[in-house]
C-alpha cells in the first residue's frame, strides 16, 4: 500500500486545455465496452488490449475471426469488434483449423487460458502445431484455472499454492508443470513460438511485438504461430494486486521464461546472410 | 517558484479503477499515486503530479482501460510547491 | 442387355461421400473408424477434386471440433463416426446445436441400433438434432441431399443414421441423374468481414447477442430462444415415414434403418401366404411419425416393434400407441462375435418367424 504524501496534483477529469494530441483512448478501438468484471489487477484484459491493437495496427480487423476457450477471458468474447467464435474448453485450435482450412483467406488467432489449452486441450494444440496450421495461437498463462476460483493446471509451478494445492505444488504428489511454449517449439510445424509476460511496461511492450510477429507469420503462410503471453492473477496467488507483477517475475516467469523460442523465418534469414 | 517539465496528461476514468495499483509502477517518471479519494465502487484511484510524459505505460497496462492519454503540443512547465517524489524504488 | 447409361454399382459409403459433395459440402472431417472409415476415404478422394476440405482429424474430438469452425463460416460441412465415436462428440454436439450451426453428422453405427443416441443425444441440456434414418444406399443418397438442406434451413445438426450394412452394400445408383435443391444462403455465417463495424458477428453457445453492457452473456435468454426456435423445427419440419398393407392388419410392425428392410419383406412374404400385417418404417426418427404409429395402432390387434436392441425405439412407439393395442418387443440385440456385422436375426426367416408368433398370440 502506497502511504500518502505531500504531492503537487494535476486534474485529471477533463482533456488539457493546452492544445495536446489524444495518443491513447479509454479502449482501443476494437473493444467495444471497456467495462468488465474480471478481478482487480488481472493481466488478461492487458493482454487482449495488446492483442486487439496489433490486429488493429496491421489493418487485419476485416479479415479476422478470434476463436476464443473458456476462462475468466471469455468475458471478452462479447465484447470485441472483431468476429469471435466460442469454443468449448480446449478445443480453440480444431475450430480455428476448420475455420482456417474452410476460409484460408482470414486470419484466425486463438485465445486460450492455461488451463483450457495446457490442461485440457493439450492435444489439441500440439496437433495443430505439429500439422503447421496456420493459425495464431495465444496463451495467456497465470499457472491457475482461473474462472472456477484458483486450481492448479498444467502451468501451476512447483510450490504454488492454489486451491488444489495448498501447501504448495508438489512433484511427487502434484507432478510438474509443462513448459508448453517449450513443448510447442519442438514440432517441426511450429513456425513461430514466443513467450512473454505482461508484468510490465517493458514487458507489455516486447509482448506487443512478438504479438505482432506471429501474426505476421500466419499472413506468410509460414505455419502455426504461438506466444505464450504469462498474466498477473493476484486472486489466484493470494497476492495484493501490487505485489503481483513481481509474484510473476518470481514465480511463474522464473520456470516459464521469457524469449522467442523459435522464428523459422528469421533463422531462414540469418542462413541466407 | 520551481517547475516541471511536463510533455503530457491523463484523463482517469475514476469510477472505471479498481484499485489495482499496476499504473503506479509501471509510470517511468513515477507521476502517479493513490489518492485518498475512493470512488461509488470503494476503490482508490491514481492522482496525476506534473512531469508526465506521455507515454501510455499506464493506459497500456491497465485493465480497466482507465486512462486516456495526451501529449502537449508544447511542453509545460508546471508550477509545484512540493518536492517531486519520482518512479518508487 | 446393355447397362443403363449412368448407373454404377457403389458402395454405401461412396455413394453417400458422392451425395455429400453433389449437395454442397465442402469439409469434411472425421476419424478411422469401422465401417464409418470408407466415407472418410472417399471424402478424401472427392473434396479436393471440387475445392474442398477433408481432414483426417487426430481424435473423434477434433474432428467435429474442425467441422465445427468450418461449419461456422458458412461452408456446408459434415462429420461422422460410429456409434462409439459419436459417443465423444457429445458436447461439442449439444454446444454446436446451442450456437446455432449446421452440421450433418453421419452415424455409421456397429451392430447396435443407436436409436437413443441419436434421437436424444447424449449431450447435456435442452436440444435436439433432426435425425434421418435410411433403409438402404439408393435412400441415403436422397436423405443426405434432405439433411445438407435441412440443417442449413434450421441452422441445426442433422443425423443421419446409417450402419454396417449401409457402409458396405453395393447398389446400382445413377449419380447424374441426382439434383439436390441448392442450400439457402448463410447470412450469419463468420467471413472475418464484420469486423471493425461496430457490429462484428460472434457465434457462441453462450449466445450471439453483444449485451454492450459489461454483464456479458445472459444464457436464461439465450437457451429460452433456443427451445422457442427447436419447438417451431420440430412442429414444421414433416415427418417421412413408409408404411405398407397398413389396411386390414391384425398386427403392424414397426422398424426403422436396416431392419426396416427385412421386415418389409418379411411382410410382403406374410401378405402373400395370407396372414394380414403390416408395416410402418419411420425414416425421420426425429420428428417421429407419431400420428401415422398411432393411426395404424387404432385398427389393429397388436403392434410389434423390431430393432437391433434391446429396446430403444420401442418407447417412442408406445408413447405413439399410448395403449390403443399391446405393443410387443420383436428385436433385440444381435451381432457376431466381432461385435459388429452380419447379424444372425437379420434374416427375413427369423423375422416373418417372429411377427407370426405376434400375429398368433393376437387372433
Amino acid at each position: 500500500m502506497t502511504e500518502p504524501v505531500a504531492r503537487d496534483v494535476v486534474p485529471t477529469d477533463a482533456p488539457p486545455n493546452a492544445p495536446a494530441e489524444l495518443v491513447d483512448d479509454f479502449t482501443p478501438a476494437l473493444v467495444d465496452v471497456g467495462l468488465h468484471h474480471l478481478c482487480p489487477g488481472c493481466g488478461e484484459p492487458i493482454a487482449i488490449r495488446s492483442l486487439v491493437e496489433a490486429i488493429a495496427e496491421m489493418m487485419l480487423a476485416q479479415r479476422t475471426v478470434a476463436v476464443f476457450g473458456i476462462g475468466c477471458y471469455t468475458a471478452f468474447s462479447n465484447n470485441l469488434d472483431v468476429e469471435v467464435l466460442q469454443a468449448l474448453h480446449g478445443r480453440a485450435p480444431s475450430l480455428a483449423t476448420g475455420v482456417k482450412r474452410a476460409r484460408p483467406d482470414t486470419v484466425v488467432v486463438t485465445v486460450q487460458g492455461d488451463g483450457d489449452m495446457v490442461s485440457e486441450g493439450l492435444q489439441e494444440v500440439l496437433h495443430a502445431a505439429a500439422r503447421g496450421e496456420n493459425i495464431t495461437c495465444v496463451m495467456l498463462n497465470n499457472g491457475v484455472f482461473g474462472e472456477t476460483g484458483g486450481h492448479m493446471t498444467a502451468t501451476t509451478v512447483l510450490g504454488q499454492r492454489t486451491k488444489t494445492s495448498l501447501e504448495g505444488r508438489d512433484s511427487v504428489a502434484h507432478g510438474r508443470p509443462i513448459l508448453l511454449a517449450d513443448l510447442v517449439a519442438r514440432l517441426d510445424g511450429a513456425a513461430y513460438v514466443a513467450r512473454c509476460a505482461v508484468n510490465s511496461a517493458g514487458q507489455l511492450a516486447r509482448t506487443h511485438r512478438l504479438l505482432r510477429r506471429a501474426l505476421d507469420t500466419q499472413l506468410a503462410g509460414a505455419g502455426f504461430s504461438f506466444v505464450e503471453v504469462l498474466t498477473m492473477c493476484p486472486t489466484g496467488w493470494f497476492v495484493e494486486t501490487a505485489d503481483a507483477p513481481q509474484y510473476l517475475e518470481e514465480h511463474l516467469g522464473a520456470v516459464h521464461r521469457a524469449g522467442v523460442l523459435k522464428d523459422v523465418r528469421a533463422d531462414a534469414a540469418a542462413e541466407v546472410r | 517558484m520551481r517547475s516541471v517539465t511536463t510533455r503530457g496528461t491523463v484523463v482517469i476514468d475514476v469510477e472505471a479503477c479498481k484499485g489495482c495499483e499496476l499504473c503506479i509502477a509501471a509510470c517511468p517518471p513515477g507521476v502517479l499515486h493513490m489518492g485518498t479519494g475512493v470512488n461509488t465502487r470503494g476503490y482508490r484511484y491514481p492522482w496525476l503530479s506534473p512531469g508526465c510524459t506521455g507515454c501510455k505505460a499506464c493506459s497500456q497496462i491497465c485493465p480497466d482501460f482507465v486512462f486516456q492519454v495526451y501529449k502537449y503540443d508544447t511542453p509545460q512547465d508546471l508550477a509545484v510547491a512540493h518536492a517531486p517524489v519520482g518512479p518508487q524504488p | 442387355m446393355p447397362a443403363v447409361p449412368g448407373r454404377r454399382l457403389l458402395q454405401g459409403s461412396e455413394a453417400i461421400a458422392g451425395a455429400m459433395v453433389g449437395a454442397g459440402c465442402r469439409f469434411f472431417a472425421g476419424y478411422p473408424m469401422t465401417p464409418f472409415t470408407e466415407v472418410l476415404e472417399e471424402m478424401a478422394k472427392k473434396l479436393p477434386a471440387v475445392g474442398g476440405v477433408c481432414m483426417n482429424a487426430e481424435s473423434e474430438l477434433e474432428a467435429i471440433g474442425m467441422a465445427w469452425g468450418a461449419a461456422a463460416t458458412g461452408t456446408p460441412s459434415a462429420t461422422g463416426s460410429t456409434g462409439q465415436g459419436l459417443s465423444l462428440m457429445q458436447e461439442s454436439l449439444a454446444e454446436i446445436t446451442l450456437a446455432r450451426i449446421p452440421l450433418v453428422v453421419l452415424n455409421m453405427a456397429r451392430a447396435q441400433g443407436d436409436y437413443w443416441q441419436a434421437t436424444r443425444g447424449g449431450g447435456h441440456g435442452d436440444y435436439r438434432h433432426l435425425v434421418l434414418a435410411p433403409v438402404d444406399v439408393v435412400e441415403a443418397v436422397e436423405l443426405i441431399f434432405r439433411a445438407f438442406h435441412l440443417a442449413a434451413t434450421w441452422r441445426n445438426p442433422v443425423v443421419v443414421l446409417g450402419d454396417y450394412y449401409l457402409a458396405h452394400t453395393a447398389r446400382a445408383v445413377d449419380p447424374s441423374s441426382w439434383s439436390p435443391e441448392p442450400l439457402p444462403p448463410a447470412e450469419w455465417a463468420l467471413t472475418g468481414e464484420s469486423g471493425g463495424s461496430g457490429h462484428a458477428k460472434l457465434l457462441s453457445f453462450l449466445g450471439s447477442a453483444k449485451q454492450r453492457d459489461g454483464a456479458g452473456y445472459d444464457l436464461a435468454v439465450h437457451y429460452a430462444a433456443c427451445a422457442d426456435h427447436t419447438a417451431r423445427m420440430l412442429k414444421e419440419v414433416p415427418a417421412q415415414v413408409e408404411v405398407g398393407f397398413i389396411e386390414e392388419a391384425d398386427v403392424v410392425v414397426v422398424a426403422f434403418g436396416t431392419p426396416g428392410a427385412y421386415v418389409r419383406a418379411a411382410v410382403r412374404d406374410l401378405r402373400a401366404d395370407g396372414v394380414r400385417v403390416g408395416f410402418v418404417r419411420p425414416v425421420t426418427l426425429v420428428p417421429f411419425p407419431a400420428e401415422v404409429v398411432a393411426a395404424a395402432a387404432r385398427h389393429v390387434r397388436a403392434v410389434a416393434v423390431f430393432e437391433n436392441n434391446t429396446g430403444q425405439m420401442l418407447d417412442d412407439v408406445r408413447l405413439a400407441v399410448l395403449g390403443e393395442a399391446p405393443v410387443e418387443f420383436i428385436g433385440g440385440l444381435s451381432l457376431d462375435p466381432s461385435g459388429f456385422g452380419i447379424a444372425p436375426d437379420l434374416d427375413v426367416a427369423v423375422v416373418r418367424r417372429r411377427i407370426l408368433s405376434v400375429v398368433e398370440r393376437h387372433t
